[in-house]
C-alpha cells in the first residue's frame, strides 16, 4: 500500500519525481514548462515535499539528485521570481527560504549525491554543494559556476558561506566575483566535485539518454557506498593543501586577502558595481563572525542588491540578450551551407573564423597572396589559441581549418549560399565587387556587406537583385565581440533577413536588426561621442584623463583608447561621411585633427601609434607626443561652465544617448531593447547602466535634458535633445522599459 | 553457476558441431571472372606476454622465426615466392621495413621484394588482402603475408625540444655555438616521450574508450569477466587438445625452445572480481583480466592462386573470398569495426549470418566484444547509426571463437589477423563447416571482415 500511495502522490507532481531503487531514492528533476530547470517556487515546493517523504522513509538509506534534461542540471534561481519582488525584504525572505532548504539538505540524515550533467549554475550549484557528494559528467555542456554577480546579485542561498569552506578563500572569491564557468576537470581539481563520469557515445539508446542513465547508475553505486561507509567524503589533503589551510587559518593573512580583493574589485569596477563588494562582505562576515552572521548578511545583501538599478540594468541586458539570440524572421528557405567572404583583412578573416568554427564551409577570397596569407594565419592563430587553452584539440582545430578555402579567384562561388564582403570602405570599390560577385553566384545567393557606415541602399544600387542585399555589420575582433548588427533596406526580402540572422546565430552572435541609413544604429551613436571626445582633446583634456573619465563612467574602454582600437583612419572616414549626412549635429571636434593624425601615420593600434604609442612591452601606455602636438595646433578654449569632469562625462554620454533615442524616433531602431543590446555589446556602453534607453529611464529624461540644455547654450545644436527625449522629459510616466 | 555455464557452452558446442556435420555442402562462393585465391597454410610463433622469453629479441627476429616456420611447414622452395607483405604497428626505427629485414634473414631469395604495411590491429589482415589484390590483379601467383608485434621493447624518444637541440648540434660549426646549444638544455627537455596505445585524434587510450563503449551498451562487469573466463577456458582446452596447430616451435637464441602460448590462464570469477578497473577509476568495468594483454609474436601465411597451388602440388586449406574495410568515429565508435564490417561483407558474398559455420572475431576487450554483439543484435543501432533496415544479428556463441581468442591467446597487434584467418581454416577443417567469418576492430575507428570458404576435402 505504501508504494501505491507514493505513486499517487508523485503523479500529482510535475517537476520533481522519485523512485526508490535498492534503498537509494533517485530524485529526478524536470521542469516540463521550460528547456532548463530553474529553482522556481513550484520546483522548490515539490522538492521540499519529496525530500520530506524521503527523510520520512526508513527504508531509504541514501539519495541521488539528478536532472532528466540532457543539457541542464539546474541553471539557477528563477530570475522572474526575484524580479517580481517589490521590496528588499521580500527578496531577503526568498533568500532565507532557500538557505533553509539547503541547510536541511546539508544536515540530511542520509547522504545525498548530486549527479550533475549540463549546466549547474547559481542556485543549482548552491543546491549541489549542500549535498554530501557530487558527481559530474565530463560533457562539454557540463559547467559549474556562480554567475549571480553578472546580474548584479550574489549567491543568495548559502553559496557565499559554503563555497569558501569547500574550495578555499582565493578560489571562492575568483568564482563568485567573476561568475566564470568552471569545466568539470577543473571542478574536480578544485574539490568542487568528487568524481567525474565520461559522456558516452552511441549504444542501445541515444548518447544523451544513455549518458544520463549511466551517470545515475554510477551515482547510485556511490550513494550505496556512502550509506555503507565504503566511500568516504573527505579527501586526503596533500601537503600543499595543508599548508594553504594553515596559512588561511591566520587572521592577518585573511585580512590581507580581503584587502587585496577589495582594492582589485574597486580598481576594475570603479566602484560602479555594488554586487562584488557585497559578496566580499558576505564571505568575510561568514568566516570572521560565524555561520549565523554570515547567512544573515548574505540574505540581507541579496535583498539590497536585487533593488539596485545596477542589478535591474544587468538583468535587463540578460533578458535582452536572450531575445537577441532568437530568429524573429522565421526559418529561412534554405540553410547557408557554403559562405564566401571577400577580403581577408582583420574583419574578413574574423568572419571566416567564426563561420568555420561552427562547421560551415567557407571561402576566404582576397586579391593578393600576402593578404590571403595574413588572413589565413589570423584564422589559424585564433583556433590554435583555443587549443592552448584546451577548449579545442589540435585534431578538432585541423578539422575546422579544413573547412576554410583560401583563394584569389572566384572558383566555387557558383556553390555559395551567401557572400559577405569585407573589402575597403569605398562605394565605388563596393559597386565593382557587387557586379563581379553577382556574375558568378547562383540566383539564391545572398549578398551581405560588412560596412560600418555606408548606407546599404547605396551599395545595393549596383545590384541586379536588391532583395538579396543586406548589411551585416560585425565588430572587431570578430571572434571576441558578441554583437552583429544586421541592416535591412526597404527592398531586402524577409527571407534574406531570416537567412542573415540564422547565419549570425550560428556564428554565436547576439543580433540586432536595424533600418538603413548613414551609420545605421551603432556607428551613428558612436560618431557624435567620438566627435565630442576629439573636442575634449582639443580643449586640453589629455588622452589619459579622457580615458579615465569615460572608464569612470562605466565604459570598459576609454574614449581615446577606443579611437585607437577602431582606427583613427576609420574614425576620420566615418566622421567625415556622417558629418556630410547629418550636418553640424555631428560636429564638435575638428575632423582635420583625425585627418592630420592619419597623415602622420598615427592610425591607432594597428600602426603602432595613435593617441598612444604601442608596441613596447611595458604595461604603462605612453601618450603619443606627435598626437599631442597636433592637438596643440588645433587647440580650443574650454568653456568653464561645461568643463568640469562630470560635465565632460555627460557631454560624451548625452550625445550618444540622444542619437540612440533619435534612431528609435526615426524608426532606424525597432525597439529600445535592441538599442540597449547594440550599445552595450557593440560599443561598450556601461553595462551597469543597462544601455542608453535604460539609462534615460533610470537617470530621468528630464534631468538629462536639463544637462543637455546647459551644454546646448555653450556649444549649440549638437546638444539639442530630440523630440522623443523631450516627450519623455515632459511626462515622467513615459518609459522605454516597463 | 560458472561451471554450469561452461558446461552449457560445451554441450551446445557438441550438439552444434553434430548439426553442422549433418547439413553439408552449400554453394561455393566462386565468382565467374574472379580468380580463386587460396590459403595454402599459416603458422605463428607462440604468442608470449611481453617482457618474458622474447624480451631480448628484435621484431625482425620474431618475424624471421614465423617466416622460417612457414617455409618448414610448407616445404616451399625459397625462390617460389613472388612477393612478401608484412604488417607491424609499433615500428622499430632500425627496421622500418621489417618485412625485408626478416625475409632476408629467413633465407628467402634476395630477389623477392618485400614491403611493410600498418593498419593498427588489422595490419596483417591488410597484408593478406594486399596479397590477394596482387594475385587477383595477375601480378603475382604466390605471396607470403604476415605480421609481427614486439612489445617487449618500444621506441622511447627524447622530447621534441631535446631532439631539436641535438639536431642543431650536428650543424653547429664552432665550439661556442655548440656550448650555447648545450647550455640551452633544461631538465624538462630530458623527460622522454613514451608511446601510448592512445588515439592521436582524441588522445584517449583504447582501454578508456572500451570502458565507455561497454557502458554505452550497458555491458556489465560480470558479463565481461564471464566472457574473458570463457576465452581463457576455451583456449586452454584447445591448447591441451592440440588444436592450435598453427603454433610452431621456436628456439629462442640464448633461451629454450618455446612451443606454447604463455598467456592462457583460466582464473575464477571470484579472483577476477577482485581486480580494480584499469582505465576508468573507480567506477569503470574494464580490468587487466578482461582485456587483451601486451604480447610479443609473429605470424605468416602462404597465399596463392588456386592453379599455382595445385600446380605446385599443394592441398590448400581454404579459399579467401570477399573482404571489406570499414571506418567510423574514432572517439565513440572506436572498437565497433566488426558491427559495421560483418553485414557489409555478408551482403557482398550473398550470405546471411546463419550461413556462417565458424566465427573468429578479434577480442581486444571482453567489453568490446560484448558491445559489438549487442550492437549487432540491435535494430535500433542498425537503423540509427548504420543506415540499415534491420540488425544483422549476433553470432551464436557455440560457433564463436571456440578455440580461445586474443584475450587468452594474446594479441601481438599486427600478428593477430593471420592467426584469425588460419584458425578459421583449421576450424572449418576440424568442424566440417563451409563458411567462416573473420572480423576485427582497429585503432583509428577502423574495422575489417573477411569471408573464408573451406577447401573441399
Amino acid at each position: 500500500g505504501g508504494s501505491l500511495l507514493c505513486l499517487s502522490l508523485s503523479a500529482a507532481r510535475t517537476h520533481v519525481s522519485y523512485e526508490v531503487k535498492d534503498n537509494v531514492a533517485v530524485v529526478r528533476i524536470n521542469d516540463p514548462t521550460s528547456k532548463v530547470n530553474t529553482l522556481s517556487r513550484h520546483m522548490q515546493a515539490e522538492m521540499v515535499e519529496v525530500m520530506n517523504e524521503i527523510w520520512g522513509n526508513a527504508a531509504v538509506k541514501s539519495a541521488v539528485l539528478i536532472s532528466r534534461k540532457p543539457g541542464c542540471f539546474i541553471a539557477g534561481a528563477d530570475i522572474n521570481m526575484i524580479q517580481a519582488c517589490k521590496t528588499a525584504e521580500e527578496v531577503t525572505s526568498l533568500s532565507q527560504e532557500g538557505q533553509k532548504i539547503f541547510d536541511q539538505v546539508e544536515k540530511s540524515p542520509i547522504p545525498i549525491v548530486a549527479a550533475i550533467n549540463g549546466s549547474c549554475l547559481g542556485g543549482g550549484l548552491e543546491f549541489a554543494i549542500a549535498c554530501q557528494y557530487r558527481i559530474a559528467t565530463k560533457s562539454k555542456k557540463t559547467i559549474l559556476g556562480t554567475p549571480e554577480v553578472m546580474l548584479g546579485l550574489l549567491p543568495g542561498a548559502g553559496g557565499t558561506q559554503r563555497l569558501p569552506k569547500m574550495v578555499g578563500l582565493p578560489a571562492a572569491f575568483d568564482m563568485m566575483l567573476t561568475g566564470k564557468n568552471i569545466r568539470p576537470d577543473k571542478a574536480k581539481k578544485m574539490g568542487l566535485v568528487h568524481q567525474l563520469v565520461d559522456p558516452l557515445g552511441p549504444g542501445l539508446k541515444s548518447p544523451e539518454e544513455r549518458t544520463i542513465e549511466y551517470l545515475e547508475e554510477v551515482a547510485v553505486d556511490f550513494a550505496k557506498g556512502l550509506a555503507g561507509r565504503k566511500v568516504t567524503v573527505e579527501k586526503k589533503k596533500g601537503l600543499v593543501q595543508k599548508i594553504q589551510d594553515f596559512v588561511m587559518g591566520l587572521p592577518p593573512v585573511r585580512k590581507q586577502i580581503y584587502k587585496t580583493v577589495h582594492s582589485k574589485v574597486m580598481k576594475q569596477s570603479k566602484g560602479l558595481y555594488p554586487a562584488p563588494l557585497k559578496i566580499i562582505e558576505c564571505i568575510q562576515t561568514g568566516i570572521e563572525k560565524g555561520n549565523a552572521a554570515g547567512y544573515l548578511t548574505e540574505s540581507q545583501n541579496f535583498g539590497k542588491l536585487a533593488m539596485t538599478s545596477e542589478s535591474r540594468a544587468l538583468i535587463g541586458l540578460y533578458h535582452g540578450q536572450v531575445t537577441c539570440k532568437k530568429n524573429h524572421f522565421g526559418k529561412p528557405e534554405r540553410d547557408v551551407k557554403k559562405l564566401a567572404v571577400l577580403g581577408a583583412g582583420l574583419m574578413g578573416a574574423g568572419i571566416a573564423q567564426v563561420t568555420i568554427d561552427k562547421g560551415v564551409a567557407t571561402i576566404l577570397k582576397d586579391t593578393t597572396e600576402e593578404g590571403l596569407a595574413r588572413g589565413h594565419q589570423q584564422v589559424y592563430k585564433g583556433l590554435n589559441d583555443k587549443t592552448k587553452k584546451k577548449s579545442l584539440t589540435t585534431f578538432e582545430r585541423d578539422g575546422i581549418m579544413s573547412l576554410l578555402s583560401g583563394q584569389l579567384d572566384y572558383r566555387d562561388f557558383e556553390n555559395a549560399d551567401m557572400v559577405i564582403e569585407a573589402v575597403f570602405e569605398d562605394l565605388s570599390i563596393k559597386h565593382k565587387v557587387v557586379k563581379e560577385v553577382e556574375a558568378v553566384i547562383p540566383p539564391h545567393c545572398i549578398f551581405a556587406t560588412n560596412t560600418s557606415a555606408l548606407p546599404i541602399k547605396d551599395i545595393a544600387a549596383a545590384s541586379k537583385r536588391p532583395e538579396k542585399v543586406i548589411g551585416m555589420h560585425y565588430f572587431s575582433p570578430v571572434d571576441k565581440m558578441q554583437l552583429l548588427e544586421i541592416i535591412t533596406t526597404n527592398k531586402t526580402s524577409k527571407d534574406t533577413t531570416a537567412s542573415a540572422v540564422a547565419v549570425g546565430l550560428k556564428q554565436g552572435k547576439v543580433i540586432i536588426v536595424v533600418g538603413d541609413g548613414p551609420g545605421f544604429y551603432t556607428t551613428r551613436c558612436l560618431a557624435p561621442m567620438l566627435a565630442e571626445a576629439v573636442r575634449a582633446l582639443q580643449e586640453g583634456v589629455g588622452p589619459k584623463k579622457l580615458d579615465s573619465l569615460t572608464t569612470g563612467f562605466g565604459f570598459p574602454v576609454g574614449a581615446a583608447t577606443l579611437a585607437d582600437e577602431v582606427g583613427i583612419d576609420v574614425a576620420a572616414h566615418v566622421a567625415e561621411d556622417l558629418g556630410k549626412a547629418f550636418g553640424t549635429r555631428f560636429g564638435g571636434g575638428n575632423v582635420e585633427v583625425l585627418k592630420m593624425m592619419v597623415q602622420k601615420g598615427f592610425k591607432g593600434r594597428k600602426s603602432g601609434k595613435g593617441c598612444y604609442v604601442y608596441g613596447a612591452k611595458s604595461k604603462e601606455k605612453k601618450v603619443n607626443s606627435g598626437a599631442e602636438d597636433i592637438l596643440k595646433s588645433f587647440k580650443l578654449t574650454a568653456p568653464p561652465a561645461v568643463s568640469a569632469d562630470e560635465d565632460i562625462q555627460y557631454r560624451l554620454v548625452s550625445r550618444f544617448v540622444n542619437e540612440a533615442v533619435l534612431c528609435l524616433q526615426e524608426g532606424i531602431l525597432p525597439d529600445p531593447v535592441q538599442g540597449d543590446i547594440g550599445a552595450v555589446f557593440g560599443l561598450g556602453f556601461p553595462p551597469c547602466l543597462g544601455g542608453p534607453f535604460r539609462f534615460v529611464d533610470s537617470h530621468g529624461a528630464d534631468k538629462l535634458v536639463q544637462k543637455m540644455k546647459r551644454f546646448e547654450e555653450a556649444y549649440g545644436n549638437q546638444f539639442t535633445p530630440c523630440q522623443l527625449l523631450l516627450d519623455h522629459a515632459k511626462d515622467s510616466s513615459k518609459r522605454f522599459h516597463k | 553457476f560458472l561451471l554450469q555455464k561452461y558446461l552449457y557452452f560445451k554441450k551446445t558446442y557438441i550438439t552444434c558441431s553434430e548439426k553442422i556435420l549433418s547439413t553439408k555442402s552449400k554453394k561455393t562462393l566462386a565468382k565467374p571472372g574472379v580468380k580463386n585465391i587460396v590459403l595454402v597454410d599459416g603458422v605463428r610463433t607462440p604468442f608470449l606476454q611481453s617482457g618474458t622469453i622474447y624480451a631480448d629479441l628484435m621484431p625482425h627476429d620474431l618475424a624471421r622465426a614465423a617466416l622460417q616456420g612457414l617455409l618448414n611447414r610448407t616445404g616451399l622452395p625459397k625462390d617460389a615466392v613472388d612477393y612478401i607483405v608484412y604488417g607491424t604497428v609499433i615500428q622499430e626505427v632500425k627496421t622500418s621495413n621489417v618485412a625485408r629485414e626478416a625475409a632476408l634473414g629467413a633465407g628467402f631469395s634476395d630477389k623477392t621484394p618485400a614491403h611493410t604495411v600498418t593498419m593498427a590491429c588489422i595490419s596483417s589482415n591488410q597484408a593478406m588482402t594486399t596479397a590477394v589484390g596482387l594475385i587477383a590483379a595477375g601480378q603475382c601467383d604466390a605471396v607470403v603475408a604476415g605480421g609481427v608485434e614486439f612489445m617487449s621493447d618500444v621506441p622511447i624518444r627524447h622530447s621534441r625540444r631535446m631532439r631539436k637541440t641535438m639536431l642543431s648540434l650536428n650543424k653547429a660549426k664552432t665550439l661556442g655555438a655548440r656550448l650555447s646549444l648545450l647550455g640551452s638544455i633544461r631538465l624538462a627537455h630530458l623527460a622522454p616521450e613514451l608511446p601510448a596505445v592512445a588515439e592521436f585524434s582524441t588522445a584517449e587510450t583504447m582501454g578508456h574508450s572500451a570502458d565507455r563503449l561497454a557502458a554505452a551498451f550497458g555491458v556489465s562487469r560480470l558479463e565481461q569477466d564471464e566472457f574473458a573466463l570463457r576465452s581463457h577456458t576455451l583456449a586452454k582446452k584447445a591448447q591441451d587438445s592440440g588444436l592450435l596447430s598453427d603454433v610452431i616451435s621456436f628456439k629462442v637464441p640464448g633461451k629454450d625452445i618455446v612451443s606454447k602460448d604463455n598467456g592462457i590462464r583460466p582464473s575464477t570469477m571470484e579472483q577476477m572480481a577482485k581486480l580494480k578497473p584499469a582505465f576508468i577509476k573507480p567506477h569503470g568495468t574494464v580490468t587487466a583480466a578482461n582485456s587483451s594483454f601486451l604480447t610479443d609474436g609473429a605470424s605468416a601465411v602462404l597465399i596463392m592462386s588456386e592453379e599455382k597451388a595445385l600446380a605446385m602440388g599443394y592441398k590448400p586449406k581454404a579459399y579467401l573470398r570477399d573482404f571489406v574495410y570499414v571506418s567510423q568515429d574514432p572517439k565513440d565508435q572506436l572498437l565497433l569495426g566488426p558491427t559495421y564490417a560483418t553485414p557489409k561483407v555478408l551482403e557482398k558474398s550473398g550470405l546471411t549470418l546463419n550461413d556462417i559455420d565458424v566465427f573468429e572475431f578479434h577480442e581486444a576487450f571482453a567489453g568490446q566484444i560484448m558491445a559489438n554483439l549487442k550492437a549487432m543484435e540491435s535494430d535500433w543501432f542498425a537503423q540509427t547509426y548504420m543506415g540499415r533496415k534491420t540488425k544483422v544479428g549476433a553470432p551464436p556463441m557455440e560457433k564463436f571463437n571456440s578455440w580461445g581468442g586474443s584475450l587468452s591467446l594474446g594479441h601481438p597487434f599486427a600478428a593477430t589477423g593471420c592467426r584469425l584467418v588460419t584458425t578459421v581454416a583449421h576450424r572449418l577443417q576440424k568442424e566440417g563447416g563451409q563458411y567462416g567469418l573473420v572480423a576485427a576492430c582497429a585503432a583509428g575507428g577502423q574495422g575489417h571482415a573477411m569471408v573464408i570458404e573451406a577447401y573441399p576435402q
